[in-house]
């Protein structure tokens, strides 16, 4: 009961840090000068063109961008009415993107959902190799073992994501004939979903995955064997010993536990982590993710653009940090008792 | 009769330094207690742990041999694969550590910890192992086995945590436990009992003990035989009766001179005059709010209150009370560190007759000449020095931040200090970590007195120690009082300690004094169930004296559960009256 309780306050915090997100998103945006069609207005007008100045001057109104900040931010959240009513986020109207003069859920829509497919492959990636890694190097701590480990966590650390990317790009290709670029054949561009077209994207997704991954594995790998140090050292340890418990279930059943909690509120920080640092790689390797999107926007002021990607990112974080959080109180019985009388 | 268990000159070392395990030999009875004695360092948890084979993993076993007998075939036990060893541990040998705080898992519930000992030596249905291990959470004494099963640690006080961890040790009906300073991190009534409760089951259930201990009451109370370590070597050992009535080696009639006791009073003190007084606690109640995060209602937790008390000039004013009591939260609303509820105030007399000087209401300047007179001596001489400042910064800074003398003058007065204390002046290019713990308690005795200070405040400055540290200790507070002028709050948990240096004693419990007197009055005439708990839980190194369980239990309990002229009705406590001169007691008229 309790723990739904919790789940639906930590919701309704996560909503209004929504809130002030999207209100620093748009103002931050905002800062510098002018925005997209006011430069481009000012550009047609110096070329002479007068038609397109019509259709430039028709989208600002169109979106409002001839009113007072404040009331634009509202109107693109949705909280007040604009030229057409209500059409903001909370309606589902992303807006319009100047740059590609398309709308900007017609621009994101698959890539939206390619970005959420990479990073959590990536995520999964980073678990399920500094889970093992990082027990085994703490378990074997100052042997061979560890030392290989650490070795290959501070080697994924240092190796830039790009040149990662185009060394795999060149031996997957050369010994696995792994495909180079992009998360899909181009044949399956556009079209709907196929047994063929989830094979060809699980395929393109191995080294992203691999690139995206490496060095928050390596990180959580190290994190993970230094608390599980800490942990090995605890009086309790030695108790499990003293009952007779075979070390391998011991490790698994006490220090693990214990060193799981830094390991679980990473979760929150990760995924913006991967989504802003794959955005160098998705341009690397010619991914369709929101990162290209996200550079370009942020480039040429296109605003609703900007503001819709980094909603999505602020979306994710929060996401994850509350799904980090619902796991402790599961996981760990002192948070979820924490301030009960005893 | 063949022993149970046989050590044989055992030796443990690390790397190529000597052995810090000495050709250790003994052995233990079945049924019995032993008890093996010796300060830290000696080398005694090495010895028990080296029975289980738990050493350090940079602990190598040179030499001998450990022989355990039992019900099984005789085997040794240095000799088994690490197979053979699991077998044993936890089943027919099995043991409990110090801290009960620390040496259950926090994140597992107490039935599912103690219950996987079973699941791994028997062969035990879910449902018959949780039934064997709810007789045993009923045996060790709780209440509701059935809560205890589902309870997480961090639920429960130290005690029932111990007592949680001597039903794991037990559960499978080991022939020997080993018991490895199982009551040291207890409150003194608790030690009581929980010494009570291992005695009781090794009757019981016929099983040996080797207990692990520093303390010679405690050996009283427990052992049939001991075994006197010092430096990694057997110093003495025979029976309890004979090693605590005459012992026969040096090293153990120093640990019996040092042991602190409750001493025989033949007649109580008189009172002592209150007329010059240096500190003095008027109505001091100090309420904590407990956050409790998010949604729930924030609490009140009273931690205490109504205390009113007067340290007079140049001698000692004790605190004395169990953790939980207030006794701390006292010292640091003295101190000025926390602000009293209103309606209580703490007044500074800097000299006879000097206007009182509020402790909460003072300016910025006299803060700052407030903070110079009172200084504080801290319980645990490792973490209240920085390990990256040289012993001659350590003890220079306090000046140095009141702007105090020269460079050179500095130096100079760190350097008496230290002689003071019985440090070599020329210690101070050193850092603490060079130092032992009674050296560091020296350490931060001489650095709370280079400000000349009137008043010295000291929480438990000696139970981190070793008993014949702490006497020095206590010995070295004592001369520097009477050679300074100086007087004392001190703050502590241990009667015993409290007797020598005391000169008036509040004790307290549940957050309100419920006895004071000068120490002689106190013993002579202790008139609360709580202190006359406290005065019988002391062990005392006397094999005639054991323990009076039932006094110890009558006092202990819940201030609700109290003979009817001293029981709190829930949490409003009787007054504190005055029976005698100078000796006040809570109770109903």
């Amino acid at each position: 009961m309790n723990f739904v309780k919790y789940a639906v306050y930590r919701f309704g915090t996560m909503l209004l840090t929504l809130v002030v997100v999207s209100a620093l998103v748009f103002f931050i945006i905002n800062l510098p000068p002018g925005d997209y069609l006011s430069n481009q207005i000012a550009e047609l007008r110096a070329t002479g063109q007068a038609e397109g100045v019509a259709k430039a001057e028709f989208l600002r109104q169109e979106y409002a961008l001839d009113r007072p900040l404040w009331e634009q931010y509202l109107i693109w959240v949705g909280f007040a009415p604009g030229p057409n009513g209500f059409s903001g986020m909370i309606q589902g109207d992303f807006g319009w993107s100047f740059e590609f003069d398309r709308p900007v859920a017609v621009i994101v829509g698959d890539a939206l959902w390619l970005t959420v497919l990479v990073n959590l492959a990536a995520v999964l990636f980073v678990y399920v190799v500094a889970l093992p890694l990082g027990v085994l190097a703490a378990a074997k701590s100052e042997t061979w073992v560890d030392y290989t480990a650490g070795f290959l966590g501070y080697l994924g650390l240092a190796t830039p994501n790009f040149l990662l990317a185009l060394i795999l790009f060149y031996y997957g290709h050369k010994y696995f004939n792994l495909p180079i670029g992009g998360l899909m054949d181009p044949s399956f561009e556009g079209q709907p979903m196929s047994a063929g077209k989830v094979q060809s994207i699980l395929l393109h997704l191995i080294v992203p995955t691999f690139v995206i991954g490496t060095s928050g594995a390596a990180a959580m790998m190290q994190r993970l064997r230094a608390n599980m140090l800490d942990e090995l050292s605890k009086p309790y340890v030695e108790t499990a010993r003293a009952k007779g418990l075979a070390p391998a279930r011991l490790l698994a059943k006490y220090p693990l536990r214990m060193a799981f909690n830094p390991f679980v509120a990473d979760i929150g920080n990760l995924l913006p982590a991967m989504v802003s640092g794959s955005v160098l790689v998705s341009v690397v390797l010619g991914l369709q993710t929101i990162g290209p999107y996200l550079l370009a926007a942020l480039k040429s002021q296109d605003q609703f653009l900007a503001g819709f990607v980094l909603m999505f990112v602020a979306l994710l974080t929060l996401i994850g940090t509350m799904v980090s959080d619902m796991l402790l109180v599961l996981l760990d019985p002192r948070i979820r008792y924490g301030n009960r009388e005893t | 009769m063949t022993p149970l268990l046989e050590i044989d000159t055992l030796t443990i070392g690390f790397g190529a330094a000597p052995p810090v395990v000495d050709g250790v030999s003994f052995s233990v009875m079945p049924g019995k207690t032993l008890a093996l004695v010796g300060e830290s360092g000696s080398g005694k948890t090495l010895t028990c742990r080296s029975v289980l084979r738990i050493l350090p993993e940079a602990a190598q076993l040179r030499s001998g041999s450990v022989h355990f007998a039992g019900t099984a075939a005789p085997v040794n036990l240095l000799g088994l694969s690490e197979r053979e060893m699991r077998r044993i541990r936890g089943d027919r040998i099995s043991m409990i550590f110090q801290e009960p705080m620390r040496s259950l898992s926090p994140l597992h519930r107490l039935g599912n910890q103690v219950a996987e000992v079973l699941r791994l030596h028997r062969d035990m249905g879910r449902a018959e192992a949780k039934r064997t291990v709810l007789e045993k959470f009923e045996r060790v004494g709780f209440a509701d086995p059935e809560r205890a099963w589902r309870s997480y640690p961090f639920e429960m006080s130290g005690g029932m945590r111990q007592r949680a961890m001597i039903a794991m040790a037990m559960v499978a009906k080991p022939e020997l436990l080993i018991a490895d300073e199982p009551t040291t991190a207890l409150d003194v009534t608790t030690q009581a009992q929980v010494l009570g409760l291992i005695n009781t089951l090794r009757s019981e259930t016929g099983m040996a003990v080797i207990l692990v201990t520093h303390d010679l009451g405690v050996v009283a109370n427990m052992a049939d035989d001991v075994v006197v370590m010092n430096k990694g070597r057997v110093v003495e050992s025979g029976s309890a009766a004979e090693v605590l009535s005459a012992p026969a080696h040096g090293y153990t009639a120093k640990l019996f001179a040092a042991a602190p006791m409750i001493p025989e009073v033949a007649k109580p003190s008189r009172a002592l005059p209150h007329d010059d007084v240096i500190l003095d606690l008027k109505n001091v109640t100090k309420t904590f709010t407990m956050r409790a995060g998010g949604w729930r209602k924030p609490t009140l937790v009273t931690a205490c209150r109504d205390v009113n008390l007067q340290v007079s000039r140049g001698k000692t004013l004790a605190v004395v009370g169990e953790s939980g009591s207030g006794k701390t939260t006292c010292a640091r609303v003295a101190l000025g560190a926390e602000r009293p509820d209103p309606g209580g105030e703490v007044l500074f007399y800097a000299d006879t007759g000097d206007a009182p000087l509020p402790v909460h209401g003072m300016s910025a300047a006299e803060r700052s000449r407030f903070q110079r007179q009172a200084q504080m001596v801290f319980q645990d001489p490792y973490s209240s020095l920085s390990p990256r400042m040289r012993v001659q910064d350590a003890l220079t800074e306090p000046m140095e931040i009141h702007g105090i003398g020269t460079r050179a003058d500095r130096r100079d007065k760190a350097a008496e200090m230290l002689r003071w204390v019985g440090l070599n002046p020329d210690m101070m290019a050193r850092f603490p970590h060079a130092f032992s713990g009674g050296q560091r308690q020296r350490l931060s005795i001489a650095r709370a007195l280079t400000l000349d200070p009137k008043l010295l405040i000291c929480d438990e400055p000696t139970s981190a120690l070793d008993v014949s540290v702490q006497d020095q200790i206590l010995n070295l507070l004592e001369e520097i009082r009477d050679r300074a002028a100086l007087s004392y709050l001190f703050i502590s948990h241990d009667l015993a300690v409290v007797a020598r240096i005391a000169d008036e004693v509040a004790v307290m419990r549940a957050g309100v004094i419920v006895e004071q007197a000068p120490p002689r009055t106190l013993f002579y005439n202790p008139q609360h169930p709580y202190t006359k708990a406290l005065i019988a839980a002391q062990p005392e190194p006397d094999i005639n004296r054991p323990i009076d369980l039932e006094l110890v239990a009558r006092g202990a309990g819940a201030p609700t559960g109290w003979p009817e002229m001293f029981r709190f009705d829930g949490i409003t406590a009787p007054m504190l009256r005055e029976i005698e001169p100078g000796h006040l007691v809570r109770c109903h008229a």
